[in-house]
């Protein structure tokens, strides 16, 4: 495609966008009849959704405010929004989620920028990650322990800590796959096939039923970080397949000539394998992460109190009692947002590195 | 095969194949072995300790013990008091028939979907991608609330919502027309299987001898109705549609959805459709313009190079990414437990909560979500070698 367009600007005959659209429209009668049934769908769909949402819908006020009216109640949504937010941690301290979601998203923003990814960076995200986590438990002052979490950090930072955490592993166990050592290799394949046969739901019952028990007697661990342990581990597999796949993409003469060259195995992963191995899956690892944003939701099985769960239980508070569509619409809201922007982000970045790719 | 008699180089010896085989470091590897052994070994022990402390033994003779919960819904019977083994039967067999429906119907939906993604009409475009970007971008087990407060917010059967008086929605749950046999249904099943055995074998046969025709296809549907109609005429029985309809207080006849299923269905359903509509827009996208320009020009009719030119190519794209939908579904479906279906993984969960036995739950888990997977994949392989490229490498 790129070679041709290169030359000349193909003469395709473009016609008038307001033309295209009334063709597509009304162009033939199938057309007709789709846009008639379209046009019908979205009668019947609309107008009740605009009356619940916004005509019905009350804005401040008071439960009993709600009750007498039949829309929306968007007054529930601004009184609990705290609890969205932050669930169960102490309300005189919530400063320290509110500085740990600006902290986060400030670092996603930062890692999201091409201009940005420098070894400094690469350095200093697990030093935030790990400086949000000391904030959030309270390190130096009152100290909050993580079953009062909750909320949006929750969901942020499962999702951040897990997934740093199983990017050096999924590298080496990508390795592994790879490698002529049949017996890693055997093993290689064995944890990632099953992990990627469980259901993340049955990794969440494990962390929550068999960890306990077979962690050494005298030492616990809280629920949240037993379950992240075994998230990182589930997510580990999944992340080694992606890479696997950059890996594999990469002409074996890369790594003879490195060898050639005098270079040892490390040396040759870390120096010339590794680094293009990873800029050619990094499109792929974005839309794995965002998956991996939509999969946090699961915790609420095992009830951590994550976004999801803290929008259910909002719904229970006895003064704003069953108001679950509002709630539910709010926090799929949030995760739209996350989920929209990183696809968007993921098409853009693949057509900018492939951009690259041509220079 | 080298004989010591041939002239020639020796070939290797079996402790040289096997050490090549092994690869370098071969004493290093044995070690990292024995470390994830020993790391096993110590949590297990460990694990054997608290399960001795809380007086549980180890081991899988809690299958035969009877339990004492009881199940909402399951293909079989099941009732408090029956062991354990059956519990677990129940709950697999409810997550083989929800994942079963909803792959099908998933499939259903979402090349439909696909198909109307690609139509020329903005309007119906338009509203398929963001029907898509939505389904995709929000999480599953978010819909899965959804739909059930949505199935519980139904008004009760006395004022359920129809369609055509045959579809009844209503918070006890959906009732749908289905087919009610009366007299053996062993009979009707064999006598079912045997139509339709026979009429894939004249499918099988027709296509070895003259590649298949829309006039094999309908000749096979016709002998498989009527072997299977007259089978069950033979053997005394009947099938009727039986249309739900309202009685009393409830709604009586047809098949029955319970409100968790029929919300978990539709979950998996919604969800699933959007990926795969997305994949089979791909699929057909991947097909190139000049295909259908050259197809054209030899005079092929829109359908025709859909069915002849296109969709064979597409099909090769769609398969693969259809089989990680597929297992991906299967596995969501475990989502169940927070809806109350009571799936495997709820069964298990419930069984781990009541005897103790989390070790062995989560390694029946394990076996079982395996052999399904790997049954999927072995099925949906079959098929892609079916549609796949035959000999030399796709250009």
């Amino acid at each position: 495609m790129s070679a041709i367009d290169g030359g000349r600007a193909p003469t395709r005959l473009r016609l008038p966008l307001a033309y295209r659209v009334v063709d597509g429209l009304f162009g033939s009668p199938l057309n007709i009849a789709i846009t008639l049934a379209t046009i019908l769908l979205i009668a019947w769909i609309v107008p009740p959704l605009l009356r619940w949402t916004v005509l019905d819908a009350t804005w401040t006020g008071t439960s009993a405010d709600c009750a007498a009216r039949d829309g929306a109640c968007w007054a529930f949504v601004t009184a609990k929004i705290r609890f969205f937010l932050f669930a169960f941690y102490p309300s005189e301290l919530h400063w320290r989620p509110a500085a740990v979601i600006i902290l986060l998203l400030g670092l996603l923003t930062i890692a999201a920028i091409p201009r940005f990814w420098r070894r400094e960076v690469l350095v200093a995200a697990p030093l935030v990650i790990l400086a949000c986590w000391l904030l959030m438990a309270g390190v130096f002052g009152t100290p909050v322990a993580p079953n009062q979490w909750g909320g949006l950090p929750v969901t942020l930072l499962v999702w951040t800590v897990c997934f740093a955490l199983s990017l050096p592993l999924a590298v080496v166990l990508a390795l592994a796959r790879r490698s002529s050592l049949t017996g890693l290799r055997y093993l290689a394949v064995a944890y990632i096939e099953l992990m990627r046969g469980t259901p993340m739901v049955a990794i969440l019952y494990a962390a929550t039923l068999i960890l306990p028990m077979a962690l050494p007697e005298g030492l616990t661990i809280e629920k949240l970080p037993r379950a992240m342990i075994l998230v990182t581990l589930f997510w580990t597999a999944y992340t080694a397949e992606v890479i696997r796949g950059g890996l594999q993409v990469i002409p074996p003469g890369q790594q003879e000539a490195a060898t050639a060259l005098g270079l040892g195995y490390w040396k040759t992963i870390y120096l010339v394998v590794m680094p293009q191995a990873l800029r050619v899956v990094i499109p792929g690892l974005v839309n794995l992460v965002i998956g991996f944003f939509l999969a946090t939701s699961l915790l609420a099985v095992i009830g951590i109190f994550d976004l999801l769960n803290a929008a259910k239980a909002s719904a229970t508070d006895p003064a704003w009692l069953g108001y679950y569509d509002e709630s539910y619409l709010i926090a799929a809201a949030v995760y739209f947002a996350f989920g929209y922007g990183g696809s968007r982000y993921s098409q853009w970045l693949e057509k900018r590195l492939s951009g690259q790719d041509q220079r | 095969m080298t004989t010591s008699t041939a002239p020639g180089l020796k070939g290797p010896g079996v402790f040289r194949r096997l050490a090549s085989w092994w690869g370098p470091y071969p004493i290093a590897q044995v070690a990292v072995i024995l470390a994830v052994v020993a790391l096993f070994s110590v949590l297990g022990h460990n694990a054997a300790q608290t399960m001795s402390r809380i007086g549980v033994t180890p081991g899988f003779s809690f299958l035969d013990r009877s339990a004492n919960f009881e199940i909402g819904e399951g293909v079989i019977s099941f009732r408090a008091g029956d062991v354990y083994a059956r519990a677990i039967l129940v709950g697999l067999l409810n997550t083989v028939k929800v994942a079963l429906l909803g792959c099908v119907l998933a499939t259903v939906l979402g090349v439909a979907l696909g198909v109307a993604r690609l139509s020329g009409n903005p309007l119906l475009s338009g509203i398929v991608r963001w029907y898509v970007e939505i389904v995709r971008n929000t999480p599953l087990l978010l819909q899965l609330f959804f739909w059930i407060s949505l199935v519980q917010a139904l008004p009760p059967p006395r004022r359920a919502l129809s369609l055509f008086d045959s579809v009844f929605l209503s918070n006890r749950g959906v009732f749908v027309p289905g087919a009610v046999v009366e007299g053996s249904p062993f009979a009707v099943t064999a006598a079912l299987a045997l139509g339709f055995a026979m009429g894939i074998g004249f499918l099988l046969v027709s296509r070895r001898r003259n590649g298949l025709s829309s006039h094999a296809c309908a000749a096979a549907l016709l002998l498989a109705v009527a072997l299977a109609w007259a089978g069950i005429a033979l053997s005394g029985s009947t099938i009727r549609i039986d249309v739900p309809a309202l009685a009393g207080f409830n709604i009586r006849g047809g098949y029955s959805l319970t409100p968790e299923f029929a919300a978990l269905l539709t979950g998996l359903v919604v969800k699933f459709s959007a990926s795969i509509a997305e994949i089979v827009r791909a699929g057909i996208q991947s097909v190139k313009r000049g295909q259908w320009e050259a197809a054209r020009a030899m005079g092929l009719r829109n359908g025709q190079i859909m069915r002849l030119v296109v969709l064979p190519q597409a099909l090769r794209v769609i398969t693969p990414l259809t089989t990680s939908n597929y297992l991906d579904l299967v596995k969501d479906s475990s989502l169940a437990v927070a809806i109350g279906y009571p799936d495997l993984v709820s069964i298990l969960n419930t069984t781990a909560n009541t005897t103790g036995q989390a070790f062995e739950a989560l390694l029946i888990l394990i076996v079982i979500y395996l052999v399904l997977n790997l049954s999927v994949s072995l099925l949906m392989n079959i098929y892609n070698r079916r549609v796949a490229l035959r000999g030399g490498r796709p250009a």
